[in-house]
């Protein structure tokens, strides 16, 4: 089917590209940076371009999209033409100029929720885990209660209470996600200010947030990296829960999964234009733990494996 | 020596890859063992005497691959064995014996239970058989209660208890040739000695072949018939115990020999306030006393060495000066005035003062931290350097500490040595500029050689900044070559102290006897005689 081979062209022209970046990388740079492209697998290098990509088309959205994300410029359902390159959705809005909105809205949440959360869950674990006593033990146990809310239920919740703007969208998720970042975080660190020299630094008189920011964080980076990647992919799927209950990212704001959900019908006649949207999510969060592998290997000192 | 050959290694060679280049790490050796001798392999880390002991097996670490030369092992060629062959000769006809029997030993089983696991699958003995031998062999091995120790699982056994169940667990398909990877590197003096008399009572009773493997030339001196000096991956000279003791060839070995010699000369008798005070203190951990009325002074410009064996209360107490451990009564005097009791009521200027070096360089240093943050961190806070500043003060530090600069500063702990590593911990302890260090087991990680280099560093920099030092060490051969003053430690109490001069000299305390008297010495017939001595309830005499 030309669809598949065309996608399948697509991702092996990114792989092609990124194998000629990083050539390239490795011509122009010196020093540091260059060790880091010499070091830099294909896979990650993968990621990074689809990245870059994603982020420029979510920057440049107004500039790229052939038409506004909200208005409706022409029939529902509208097959793909040299006109509308994708099509239209059920009301006739663009699908093309959606996707790329789509890019804006959706990465753009997602990544400012999951960078929030562990922020907060980290910092926040990190303290608990140093500290110790009776600190610990009332954070830990307010994550513990907090945890023992199925997430759905709570976030719902939590939106019913204070509204469902972006803002609100972004604070209630990220809450949600850092009681398990803090448990990461606590967990990872607990091995590590056992360690002499945490003990060294106490006695130098340094700070908690010295502590925490210089000498604990750099050692807890490798599972909390891993963690981030893992944590990104599952905001998406709440956002897209919380979009389809009707509380997530509003219409006529684009949002992919949304997207989907709307256009699920054409499915059913064969067409695949549903699965674009979907199609997005997937590439971005497969290129993210490309690059989080990659952290990984470089954080945790596995050099060769 | 007109016995059977047990054991033939010819030209052996063996590759260790970094990253992706292969560098050769054993560069042809040959070892040839009779039937129930034993051979001590001696050499500082990266001589490659682990890696020859297991090629001895017919193995090669991860990351090593064995390239040339012949391994036969009574008629059978180990480089060509399968992997088979090899696995039925390892347990039964080769045991393997390593430094630490706590990892060695699996946790989560009784000893008893390990120990029947190799004689019972290589059908020796059933099951029953090899319980009462195991009762046997831990008779023989001298373990208290014999009978009950086998049904303990690891953890509820000392660590000399449990190298010793080791040794009787690699008996028990009565091997051909066992191998001893440095077995009792991690012991105190006292349980040292206990370990090895065992060793070398069950290799002699049962006519077992052995290489013994470590870098105490007293300690391979009381096992080995034989001894062989490696020195990075190539003999340095070979010959049977007592010639090399009495005539090293080489002057490798020559300088092993007079690693021992350092001394640091007399210091003039103290006067003048002490700098560091602790009176009458009393410590525990929850309702557990760990320390009991606990006095003792250092004075300017002197070490004083705490010792003692493990659990006496020697880190214990440096906890306590550094503020860790709050005691329950008595105080620390720093320059005649008290030191609030937590580390919390400390001002800057006190934490600046007492400075600590630990045991561990590689969990004392964070290993995401370039060299320069961790040594420049402490200038920084206590002395308010900056930017060029700082740097300037690093490179002065590296400089003093005998590590260049422009090659070190922006490296990080996991690329150098173990030795090194301990410098920068100096370093470190130096940067804030204080008055008092406070030394935990600093050498005793380390090989005889670099704990030289570290304990003359510690000398000159003590003379240059008239720092004092305390001590912490179970090491006497240690104490003996630095220390001003000692302060000997058991179960959370000062047995004794006084002027090294002094404590060195009978007549001793029941216990400060037992510890010195138990140091081995480049003697092939000290332990021998001082069993004996023991035996007969005498003191011997020591220097």
């Amino acid at each position: 089917m030309g669809f598949a081979t065309s996608v399948l062209l697509g991702l092996a022209g990114l792989f092609a590209l990124a194998w000629v970046l990083r050539a390239g990388a490795r011509s122009i740079l010196t020093g540091q940076s260059r060790s880091i492209a010499n070091d830099i697998p294909l896979t990650a290098a993968f990621g990074l371009l689809v990245i870059a990509i994603y982020a420029a088309v979510a920057i440049a959205a107004p500039a790229l999209a052939p038409f506004p994300e909200r208005e409706i410029v022409g029939g529902q359902f509208q097959a793909w033409s040299a006109e509308h390159l994708l099509g239209t959705d059920r009301i006739g809005r663009d699908m093309l100029s959606r996707l790329i909105y789509g890019a804006r809205n959706t990465v753009g949440i997602a990544f400012a929720t999951t960078a929030l959360a562990f922020v907060v869950g980290s910092i926040l674990g990190l303290w608990a885990a140093l500290t110790g006593g009776w600190l610990d033990q009332v954070l830990s146990r307010f994550v513990d209660a907090l945890m023992s809310i199925p997430a759905l239920i709570f976030s719902l919740l939590l939106l019913t209470i204070f509204g469902t703007s972006v803002l609100t969208l972004i604070l209630v998720i990220a809450a949600v996600d850092a009681t398990r970042v803090f448990r990461l975080a606590r967990a990872v660190a607990q091995g590590i200010v056992v360690m002499d020299y945490i003990e060294a630094a106490k006695l130098r008189g340094e700070g908690a947030w010295f502590l925490i920011r210089r000498e604990i964080l750099p050692n807890a980076m490798a599972p909390l990296v891993a963690e981030f990647g893992l944590r990104f992919c599952f905001v998406f799927l709440t956002i897209s829960s919380l979009s389809f209950l009707g509380l997530g990212i509003k219409p006529p704001t684009a949002d992919w999964g949304s997207m989907v959900r709307d256009n699920a019908t054409l499915i059913t006649f064969g067409d695949v234009t549903p699965l674009l949207p979907a199609g997005c999510i997937a590439l971005l969060t497969v290129a993210v733990n490309f690059v989080v592998d990659w952290q990984l290997h470089r954080a945790s000192g596995l050099k060769e494996s | 020596m007109s016995r059977d050959v047990l054991l033939k290694i010819e030209g052996l060679r063996i590759e260790g890859r970094s990253g992706d280049t292969w560098t050769e790490i054993v560069k042809g050796v040959d070892l040839t063992l009779h039937k129930g001798e034993v051979l001590g392999l001696i050499g500082e880390s990266g001589a490659g005497k682990s890696t020859v002991g297991l090629a001895a097996m017919g193995f090669a670490r991860d990351g090593c691959r064995i390239t040339g030369g012949t391994i036969d092992f009574d008629g059978i060629d180990l480089r060509k064995a399968s992997e088979k062959v090899k696995r039925d000769l390892k347990g039964a006809r080769i045991a393997y014996v390593a430094q630490s029997a706590a990892a060695s030993f699996n946790p989560a089983h009784r000893l008893i239970d390990q120990y029947c696991e190799a004689p019972v699958v290589h059908d020796v003995m059933s099951r029953d058989e090899a319980e009462r031998d195991a009762i046997d062999l831990y008779r023989r091995m001298q373990l208290p209660d014999p009978d009950g120790i086998g049904f303990r699982y690891p953890h509820q056994v000392s660590g000399g208890q449990l190298q010793r169940a080791m040794t009787a667990m690699a008996m028990s398909c009565r091997p051909d040739l066992i191998i001893f990877d440095e077995p009792t590197t991690a012991l105190d003096v006292t349980t040292q000695i206990e370990v090895l008399a065992a060793i070398r009572d069950i290799v002699r009773q049962f006519d077992t072949a052995a290489i013994y493997i470590t870098h105490d030339l007293a300690v391979v001196a009381q096992a080995a018939d034989r001894i062989k000096v490696l020195l990075r991956g190539e003999e340095v000279e070979e010959a049977e115990t007592r010639r090399m003791l009495d005539a090293p060839r080489e002057d490798y070995t020559k300088s092993l020999w007079a690693v021992r010699s350092f001394a640091r000369p007399e210091q003039p008798a103290p006067s003048g306030q002490p700098i560091l005070s602790v009176k009458d203190v009393t410590a525990a951990y929850g309702t557990v006393n760990v320390l009991e009325d606990v006095s003792f002074d250092i004075h300017a410009g002197r070490t004083v060495a705490v010792v003692g064996e493990s659990g006496s209360g020697k880190s214990t107490t440096a906890r306590v000066i550094t503020g860790l451990l709050p005691p329950k009564r008595g105080e620390v005097l720093f320059e005649g005035s008290p030191l609030p009791p937590a580390l919390k009521g400390r001002t800057r200027e006190q934490l600046r003062q007492v400075q600590m070096i630990y045991q561990m360089a590689d969990t004392a240093l964070n290993p995401k931290l370039k060299l320069r943050e961790l040594i420049g961190r402490p200038a920084q806070m206590y002395l308010g350097l900056q930017g060029r500043a700082l740097t300037e003060r690093v490179r002065d530090l590296l400089h003093l500490i005998e590590l260049d600069p422009d090659t070190y500063i922006d490296r990080l702990p996991g690329e150098l040595s173990g030795g090194q590593k301990q410098r920068i911990g100096i370093a470190r302890a130096l940067a804030a500029e204080p008055k008092l260090i406070i030394c935990d087991e600093v050498t005793s990680a380390l090989d005889q050689i670099v704990q030289e280099g570290i304990l003359k560093l510690l000398d000159r920099l003590q003379r240059e900044f008239g720092l004092a030092y305390m001590f912490i060490t179970h090491d006497l051969a240690t104490v003996r070559a630095i220390a001003d003053d000692v302060v000997v430690m058991q179960r959370g109490r000062v047995i004794e102290q006084g002027p090294k001069a002094e404590m060195f000299a009978p007549p001793h305390e029941p216990y400060t006897e037992l510890l010195l008297s138990s140091v081995p010495e480049m003697d092939p017939d000290w332990l021998t005689r001082l069993l004996a001595a023991r035996e007969a309830g005498q003191t011997p005499a020591t220097a």
